[in-house]
């Protein structure tokens, strides 16, 4: 039987999480990717950083807290999680603000690693 | 749409998924059983507990995989298998399991 295609896919999430449904359609996307065994990296910039902050309410909007779901991308092997550092320091998150630790990378690092993948999907 | 559950009105969506999870409680996934002629036993409420604590740390379903690779931990290698879990929820494990433990419809998930 033929070897299913793989391909290394790279998500990049950039959008805040609630003010569209971009963010949380990026994160459904994910796992459907996920769900067909495809190895994923994450990268959070721009406002997407924000998706990362931890202890979000947002019911108190009507919207659901998709961000929970990040968490839960280990279970499925996804462990390469990227942050931007420069967006992180422009809207004054540090890594304790995070629900989640990720990697913190340089904007100029970002080349490489999308060079490193098959497929960039931006959300 | 709506489930009468002892006398409580509770709203559905048109697939007769809870609108809202805090409507739950074991008497609500006994009625959705019932109506599709199925008496939850200990093996049913295994599953649903174990989809309300994974929803409620992540706000999502976990996949069919997840969920049977969770069980065989939990459970035992001879319940973590779909053909298992098909038995008990024969509608799908996810999706069935998802609507009698009060959890929105699964978008990505059998």
């Amino acid at each position: 039987m033929a070897t299913p295609a793989r391909k290394r896919f790279l998500w990049m999430s950039r959008r805040a999480p609630h003010g569209s449904v971009q963010a949380q359609e990026g994160l459904d996307a994910l796992l459907m990717a996920v769900a067909f065994e495809q190895p994923v990296s994450v990268v959070f910039l721009d406002d997407g950083v924000y998706q990362l902050k931890r202890d979000q309410d947002p019911a108190r909007i009507g919207r659901k807290n998709f961000c929970a779901g990040f968490p839960s991308l280990g279970i499925y092997d996804v462990h390469d999680i990227y942050a931007e550092r420069e967006s992180l320091a422009l809207r004054g998150l540090r890594e304790e603000d995070l629900l989640m630790p990720v990697r913190v990378v340089d904007s100029a690092a970002l080349g490489a690693l999308m060079e490193a993948h098959d497929v960039v999907m931006s959300f | 749409m709506t489930l009468t559950v002892e006398g409580r009105v509770l709203e559905t969506d048109p697939e007769g998924y809870l609108r809202r999870l805090e409507d739950w409680d074991e008497d609500v996934a006994r009625a959705m059983a019932r109506a599709d002629d199925i008496e939850l036993d200990e093996n049913h409420w295994e599953v649903l507990q174990f989809l309300k604590e994974y929803y409620e740390q992540y706000q999502l379903a976990p996949p069919v995989r997840v969920l049977t690779r969770a069980i065989a931990k939990r459970l035992g290698r001879d319940k973590g298998s779909s053909r298992y879990l098909y038995r008990l929820f024969p509608d799908g494990p996810a999706k069935q399991a998802c609507r009698y433990a009060g959890l929105p419809k699964p978008t990505n998930c059998i």
